[in-house]
């Protein structure tokens, strides 16, 4: 008898089975937990208005979370992310000195995310340079052009209708950025998930010489990617500069390992090929949640840091323990 | 399946007086779920060579990894100059001087060639740092005792894949080796370096050093082997000296029933031509290469390793750029810039090199198969699930493919097949001319066959086909013509009044 591909299933584990033993069902887990912990340990977390409140700890990072997943998952990186911000909230308060208006200053944040990532898309893309090493160039290079036009001065007076972007509430506790985080979600989980262009990436970050070789255009896809990936560092950096109503020249600093903490977290290997945007989501909250949670009971910046790194690695290591404490 | 299996079995005779250095006896392997090797006995004799022959999945890799310390037999025992012994771990085993050279050895570019060759046991001197001197004077003796000339202060980067084989020799050798196990080692080399590798084989039989010789090639087989082990399904089906035996007779033991090695017949019947290609030149790989291709024709690209033929093949396929030349696809002149411009013009190409090329080993099989025709299962740039498993089913079922599902990752088929993967993959773009570069390297017997089957159902469909081969048989039994090229150049095209195996390799080797 022979075995024809007919008698091939398409799948031998249900989708759902699949995700009942994924990455992100653990991350979930870890999310309920801190949850409940955050519950247990401060009276004020099970409010309304605090939860609402603690969004604000992740939508911004998150935005450009999303847009870097996909660019880990195709195997290369930007640092620089941080320093568009930088850069781009800059440039919207050199116009707020020159009397421009609320919509100008969103095109300006935009165009600005938008060149940046151009640039270090044509670098990595053209040039054939180390996306590594082109973005740790430009984090100085953005940054440091930020201060040269501030110095130690700040960028204030925007506008009260720009400050909605930051402080704006859609409905009761719902605040603007959030619901902005969930669209942005919401998109990159179809871009990724639902479409040629995701499949594609997925295809470069496992193995980019097959995917050339499989009629690929593997440079212009990484190209768009770089590009996503500034223009989502803009929309940060509208939605920061709104917030903190102000721009100095060391806003967002630290936030590229912030991003990239919250994209592996969610289970993004870091080489490139795998991870969901689901995951990103949940490691989102778990990042928002910790350090909220941490900020309630008055403990120090320094000190969230470390339970951030620590999380990091022990939700990374747990698995891999787990598996070879089973092997034995 | 059912024919009498009894016949093929011979019996198992005393193949030598001499004593074994090395020995199995009724070695059993198993996995989860398999019997790998079921009661495996073998001997390896001092100056003869030992070929393994079986299909792919037969049980050959799992006896190299028992006999190199990789797997630990669940049953029976390892005999070293007929004491029992155990190779708990590789090291062991190369104490033991048992070595093995890979198919595909790791060796590592950026270091020297002594540094290669010695690397985790390097001669060592004073403070217990390495010694240069003794290591690059050692590595000379061992290169000029198996011919190769290279310098072992070079680095490895700066050699040709042949001399970068002898390199995997000599290491192989580094460790005062008894017993030699050679993997495939003529899967990548030309025919003037196999004949290279045979001399080395003889060399190495003349030092008393036991050899055990794995191929899919028979000639080859017939040429060194001195004894022959034959494998099926995880057990020895035959065993003795090559001299008794004629191919037919270890195809037979092989596959079970009789498989023939004769290529299919088929009805040549050329269409219009679909490709003319015209001075296609670059700088430093390819000169000059002029031809036309017409609908339902075969045409065999024949040379050495390094004549430039993958190189010109990825050039009209868009990966190799920088090119002068002209293309015509039905007599339209055409630009390729990309593997995209080539896939959008008809043009598709199966890769020699699977794992890196060919396929993403990582992605399921459907989502490879499907990776070229993303526009054909989706909407308005949107996945279409039940299209593309209807795709990926639609092309598989023509080749025969076998797997747990389409969801399997594809790393984890066996090479033919990955190799069924990889051509579906490019049928389902509807091509118009398909490049197969080394079809079947690295494919057992009985998926050849399917193989070559399938290229000449697709010819006869009307389908242009360009094959390169540095198999003969194959060269000859497919192509309908053959162009010869050599260093770049095209040396001649032959046709079937003046296909001669000896043409061909007067032409290629430039004699």
């Amino acid at each position: 008898m022979t075995i024809s591909s007919r008698t091939i299933p398409d799948r031998l584990r249900s989708p759902l089975e699949q995700r009942l033993k994924s990455w992100e069902a653990l991350l979930l887990l870890v999310a309920i937990c801190i949850f409940a912990a955050n519950s247990f340990a401060s009276p004020y977390f099970l409010n309304a208005w605090n939860l609402s409140d603690a969004t604000f700890n992740f939508t911004e990072k998150a935005m450009i979370a999303f847009a870097m997943a996909l660019l880990i998952i195709s195997g290369e990186i930007d640092l620089s992310v941080a320093s568009i911000i930088a850069l781009s909230s800059t440039a919207m308060g050199a116009a707020v000195q020159m009397g421009m208006g609320t919509p100008i200053l969103v095109l300006i944040g935009l165009g600005v995310g938008l060149l940046c990532g151009s640039f270090n898309g044509l670098l990595v893309t053209r040039m054939g340079l180390p996306s590594i090493v082109v973005t740790i160039g430009t984090m100085s290079l953005f940054r440091g052009i930020s201060f040269i036009v501030l110095g130690d001065q700040a960028y204030r007076g925007y506008p009260s209708d720009f400050s909605w972007f930051g402080q704006g509430y859609v409905w009761w506790v719902i605040s603007f950025e959030f619901v902005l985080f969930m669209v942005i979600a919401a998109i990159y989980f179809v871009l990724l998930h639902k479409t040629n262009f995701g499949r594609a990436v997925y295809a470069i970050g496992n193995n980019p010489t097959g995917a050339l070789f499989s009629g690929i255009r593997v440079q212009r896809i990484k190209f768009i990617l770089f590009i996503l990936t500034g223009l989502m560092s803009g929309i940060a950096a509208i939605c920061l500069t709104a917030r903190l109503g102000s721009t100095r020249p060391s806003i967002a600093t630290g936030w590229e390992l912030e991003v990239v903490t919250m994209v592996v977290l969610g289970g993004i290997s870091i080489l490139g090929g795998s991870g969901t945007i689901v995951g990103v989501i949940i490691a989102a909250f778990v990042m928002g949640l910790v350090t909220f949670g941490l900020g309630l009971l008055n403990v120090p910046g320094i000190v969230m840091s470390i339970v951030i790194g620590a999380l990091l690695i022990g939700v990374i290591a747990l698995p891999r323990l787990w598996s070879v404490w089973r092997a034995r | 399946m059912m024919q009498k299996q009894a016949d093929a079995i011979l019996p198992l005779k005393e193949i030598s007086k001499s004593p074994a250095v090395l020995e199995l006896k009724a070695v059993t392997k198993v996995f989860p779920g398999v019997k790998a090797l079921s009661e495996v006995s073998l001997k390896l004799i001092p100056g003869e060579v030992t070929a393994l022959v079986g299909e792919n999945g037969a049980g050959k890799s799992t006896v190299v990894k028992i006999l190199t310390g990789i797997y630990q037999p669940d049953d029976g025992i390892i005999l070293v100059d007929g004491q029992p012994t155990i190779f708990p771990v590789p090291q062991a085993a190369s104490q033991s001087g048992v070595t093995a050279i890979h198919q595909e050895t790791v060796l590592f570019d950026e270091l020297s060639v002594a540094e290669n060759i010695f690397l985790g046991h390097a001669p060592r001197g004073r403070f217990g740092l390495i010694d240069l001197k003794i290591m690059n004077k050692k590595s000379c003796d061992i290169l000029h005792s198996i011919g190769a000339r290279i310098d072992p202060e070079q680095k490895l980067k700066d050699l040709g894949i042949a001399n970068k084989h002898l390199v995997a020799i000599a290491r192989a050798l580094s460790t005062d080796a008894r017993v030699v196990i050679m993997d495939e080692p003529t899967a990548s080399l030309s025919h003037k370096e196999i004949e290279e590798l045979y001399e080395l084989v003889e060399s190495l039989k003349s030092q008393g050093k036991a050899i055990l010789f794995i191929s899919h090639k028979f000639d080859e087989i017939f040429r060194i082997a001195d004894n022959y082990t034959v494998f099926r399904d995880g057990q020895i089906i035959g065993d003795g000296a090559i001299s008794d035996v004629t191919d037919a007779d270890l195809v037979k033991m092989m596959v079970g029933r009789d498989v023939s090695q004769i290529f299919p017949k088929r009805k040549t019947s050329l269409g219009k031509v679909i490709l003319q290609v015209k001075s296609y030149t670059h700088p430093t790989e390819f000169e000059d290469i002029s031809f036309t291709l017409r609908k339902g024709e075969i045409l065999g690209f024949y040379g050495l390793v390094g004549a430039g033929r993958s190189e010109f093949m990825q050039a009209l396929f868009g990966i190799t750029l920088n090119t002068f030349g002209t293309i015509k696809i039905e007599d339209k002149p055409v630009q390729i810039k990309s593997p995209a411009d080539a896939v959008e013009n008809g043009i598709v190409y199966v890769p020699e090199d699977r794992g890196r090329q060919g396929a993403i080993l990582d992605l399921p099989i459907f989502q490879n198969i499907t990776l070229p025709s993303l526009g054909k299962i989706s909407g308005n740039g949107f996945l279409k699930l039940a299209k593309e498993f209807k795709l990926a089913r639609d092309y598989t079922e023509r080749l025969e493919l076998r797997a747990a599902s389409f969801d399997t990752h594809v790393g984890n088929l066996s090479g033919g097949n990955q190799q069924k993967v990889v051509i579906a993959k490019w049928l389902a773009t509807q091509p118009k001319i398909i490049i197969l570069d080394e079809p079947t390297k690295g494919v057992d017997i009985g998926s050849k066959a399917a193989v070559h089957e399938f290229m000449a159902e697709l010819a006869e469909q009307g389908l242009a086909i360009i094959m390169v081969s540095s198999e003969i048989p194959e060269v000859l039994g497919m192509s309908d013509r053959v162009i010869v090229m050599r260093e770049g150049r095209m040396v001649t095209e032959l046709n079937e009044n003046n296909l001669q195996p000896e043409t061909l390799v007067r032409h290629a080797a430039g004699i």
